[in-house]
């Protein structure tokens, strides 16, 4: 019976880089559509914003795991037969973390204070020019922490990209199970390799947290 | 004597309240209004109609030639001539004094940075603030920050300039810097409409005095109306010492 | 494209679909009530514990919080089978959705906790309450009360997770929906069902809150809050 040993941990290390990687699509893809839904939200067009809250709300009520399963399901009924699947994982937790990014920057931008909007708004200068002159730089310094914080997040959640087959972590986990039927150790493993990735983005996000609340006094 | 700003009935409301209620005014060039009156009586209310912050029922306002009553009004070219300082300041926290001032006119005017920032330290200098030009506003005193304030509004070059209250989060040694900011202006020539506690300020620098109560103009005159009240509400609202 | 949608093709599954939704419910519904008492005795341990109440409590919440529920789940499924018990799939999966959850709970309601000012515990016990009473009445039911928003977003996270569980075959609306696409072959009209399905869940559950917040906490009705 062969065991844990260590040509399996260093598998298991080799595909955290795919986890690693996965996450950081799934945070710039979903930053980018989650930066566009969140200015939607916004937006001083009336239909503009009952749709991006629609978009939020569709894809905050959906698991992921659903989410992962319909683009899964989805490219190949668009036609593509062959698609590696990484781009159903990575499209799937883009979405997610857009949806979710979308709300926590709607909140940022919208905790600061009406009165600079109006301030800004009194010197001329026009929607845009307020929203990236003087409301965005502001907003950005409250977002850092939430969105440092929603990194572990994505971080966790790519993991269910094993159901559609990505070799990331957890399916690297399920792949030496299958091999040396160790669950217990092998699983402990993993969730320690995530342990190690996530901690100190949970750390920081908390020490972004405190000095933006000592700043603000 | 040409009017730059005019108000004929203006009428507001916030939702059932009838805020203004046939509000008419007017400020010739050069002319200092001190508004006065009650906490509610809608002083600030006319200030924010005057520059379109808020949208009026009915009525008319005209702005340095702006029909601001007018659905179609250009609001950003209404802007430029008009300057207006809060009474919480509302500087822009993530800049600096001179950021804060050459943002408007690098944006809105096109003009090249450096000279913004000469334009910035002319201004500066009038506020009595050269000095602080690379300080962030949370390094200011509340006077200094609401000279800064002042300053950004000012290298707009503005024809008009609103003051709500600008004195009021103040403690009064630092009320006396902001004040003495605000009559070097009027001695310039700036037309000037101030909301204000101030009698003293209102007094002596004001040309003209309007005390609004319950959303209308109660009563109006030169400085020394303050003196010999007219109405009652007026002699009481002066004699309670506001 | 030429795919033809065939959503017919599912309506003679609409009771499994129906005791799929019925899981995921009844799932979701103990693994929230035990998750909930879990959670906020962890948090009174962490802010008014011993110093290894706190010690313990930190470490769990950190291991929970930084590791990904899946891995969480085949932990104590297959680490139950390994202590040599057998248990059934939908026990694993309660289990580990009441320790995941807990760890949630239990750092929203120390949030609620620590924004009570301690000063009316001395205030209730003038009042010669005994301290177990003034610690719920004074500071455990108010700090719920305020965070409440906050717990019910979780828990509507907790009801959309549970479908990760569906990975050790517990039973639940995914796991169902596996099944069925697997029989019908169609996988996209079934996980657009689903999906539908869960966001009415995800409204219900939302829904049940909110109603359950007005009847608990009589203040909140009094001075009205969103949903
Ligand atoms: N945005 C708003 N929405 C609803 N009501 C408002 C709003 N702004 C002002 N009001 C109401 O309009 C009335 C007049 O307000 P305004 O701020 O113009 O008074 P003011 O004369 O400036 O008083 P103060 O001296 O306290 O500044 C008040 O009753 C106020 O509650
Ligand atoms: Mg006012």
């Amino acid at each position: 019976m062969p065991t844990f040993t260590l040509i399996h941990f260093q598998f298991l290390c080799w595909a955290a880089l795919w986890t690693v990687g996965l996450s950081a699509i799934a945070f710039v893809g979903g930053g980018l559509v989650g930066f566009g839904v969140a200015l939607a939200r916004i937006s001083s067009t009336r239909w503009v914003r009952i749709l991006a809250t629609a978009y939020i709300q569709v894809v905050q009520g959906t698991p992921l795991l659903i989410l992962l399963f319909l683009f899964y399901f989805g490219i190949a009924i668009v036609g593509f037969k062959e698609v590696p699947a990484i781009f159903a994982a990575g499209l799937g937790l883009t979405i997610y973390s857009s949806g979710f990014l979308a709300e926590i920057w709607r909140g940022c931008i919208e905790s600061v204070p009406k009165t600079q909007w109006e301030a800004a708004e009194c010197l001329s200068l026009s929607r845009w020019q307020r929203l990236t002159r003087v409301i965005l730089p502001q907003a950005m310094r409250i977002a850092t922490a939430p969105t440092v914080g929603f990194l572990v997040q994505i971080v966790k959640n790519t993991s269910l990209a094993s159901v559609v087959g990505f070799v990331e972590l957890s399916q690297a986990g399920k792949l030496v199970n299958n091999s040396i039927f160790e669950p217990f150790t092998i699983f402990m493993v993993v969730a320690a390799i995530y342990f190690v990735l996530c901690y100190p983005l949970s750390t920081w996000s908390r020490s972004l947290e405190r000095k933006l609340n000592v700043g603000r006094r | 004597m040409s009017a730059v700003v005019s108000l004929t009935n203006v009428e507001k409301s916030f939702g059932a309240v009838k805020v203004l209620n046939g509000v008419s005014f007017e400020v010739a060039r050069g002319e200092v209004a001190a508004v006065i009156g009650q906490s509610g009586s809608g002083k600030s209310t006319a200030l924010r109609c005057i520059n379109a912050l808020e949208t009026i029922e009915g009525g008319q306002i005209m702005v340095c030639g702006h029909a601001v009553h007018d659905p179609k009004l250009d609001k950003k070219t209404l802007r430029r001539d008009v300057g207006i300082v809060f009474q919480s300041y509302n500087l822009f926290p993530h800049l600096t004094a001179e950021q804060n001032i050459m943002l408007a006119p690098t944006c809105v005017k096109g003009i090249g940075k450096a000279a913004a920032r000469d334009l910035a330290r002319e201004v500066l200098a009038r506020v009595g603030l050269e000095a602080k030009a690379d300080h962030f506003p949370e390094q200011l005193s509340g006077g200094q920050q609401q000279r800064v304030a002042i300053a950004r509004s000012l290298a707009m070059q503005p024809k008009l300039m609103l003051f709500d209250e600008v004195t009021s989060a103040l403690d009064p040694q630092l009320t006396g810097e902001v004040l003495k900011v605000m009559e070097d202006l009027a001695r310039g020539g700036m037309t000037m409409i101030l909301v204000t506690h101030e009698m003293a300020f209102a007094r002596k620098v004001a040309s003209k005095v309007i005390y609004m109560h319950q959303g209308t103009v109660w009563e109006t005159g030169p400085g020394a109306m303050l003196d010999d009240p007219k109405t009652p509400e007026l002699r009481a609202f002066v004699g309670s010492g506001l | 494209m030429t795919y033809q949608f065939d959503f017919a093709a599912l309506l003679p599954y609409w009771r499994e679909f129906a005791m799929g939704v019925w899981l995921t419910l009844q799932l979701s519904f103990v693994a929230t009530v035990l998750g909930f008492v879990l959670g906020t005795l962890c948090a009174i341990g962490r802010s008014d514990g011993a110093p290894w109440v706190k010690a313990l409590v930190a470490c769990y919440v950190e291991v929970i919080r930084n590791t990904p529920l899946l891995v969480q789940i085949f932990i104590i499924y297959f680490g139950i089978a390994t202590l040599g018990l057998h248990v059934d799939a939908n026990v694993a999966a309660v289990l580990a959705l009441v320790v995941n959850v807990g760890a949630y709970t239990s750092e929203i309601v120390r949030a609620g906790l620590e924004s009570i000012h301690k000063s009316q515990l001395e205030a209730a016990e003038c009042l010669g309450l005994s301290r177990p009473q003034t610690y719920w009445h004074v500071i455990v039911r108010p700090a719920i009360e305020r965070v409440y928003p906050a717990l019910t977003s979780q828990y509507v996270l907790l009801m959309l997770a549970s479908s990760i569980t569906s990975q050790i075959s517990a039973e639940e609306l995914t796991a169902v929906a596996n099944r069925i696409q697997s029989d019908t072959f169609r996988s996209f009209e079934t996980y657009i069902v689903v999906g539908v399905l869960y966001l009415a869940l995800s409204f219900v559950v939302r829904i049940a809150f909110w109603l359950f917040g007005l009847v608990v906490f009589v203040r909140r009705r009094k001075l009205g809050t969103a949903l």
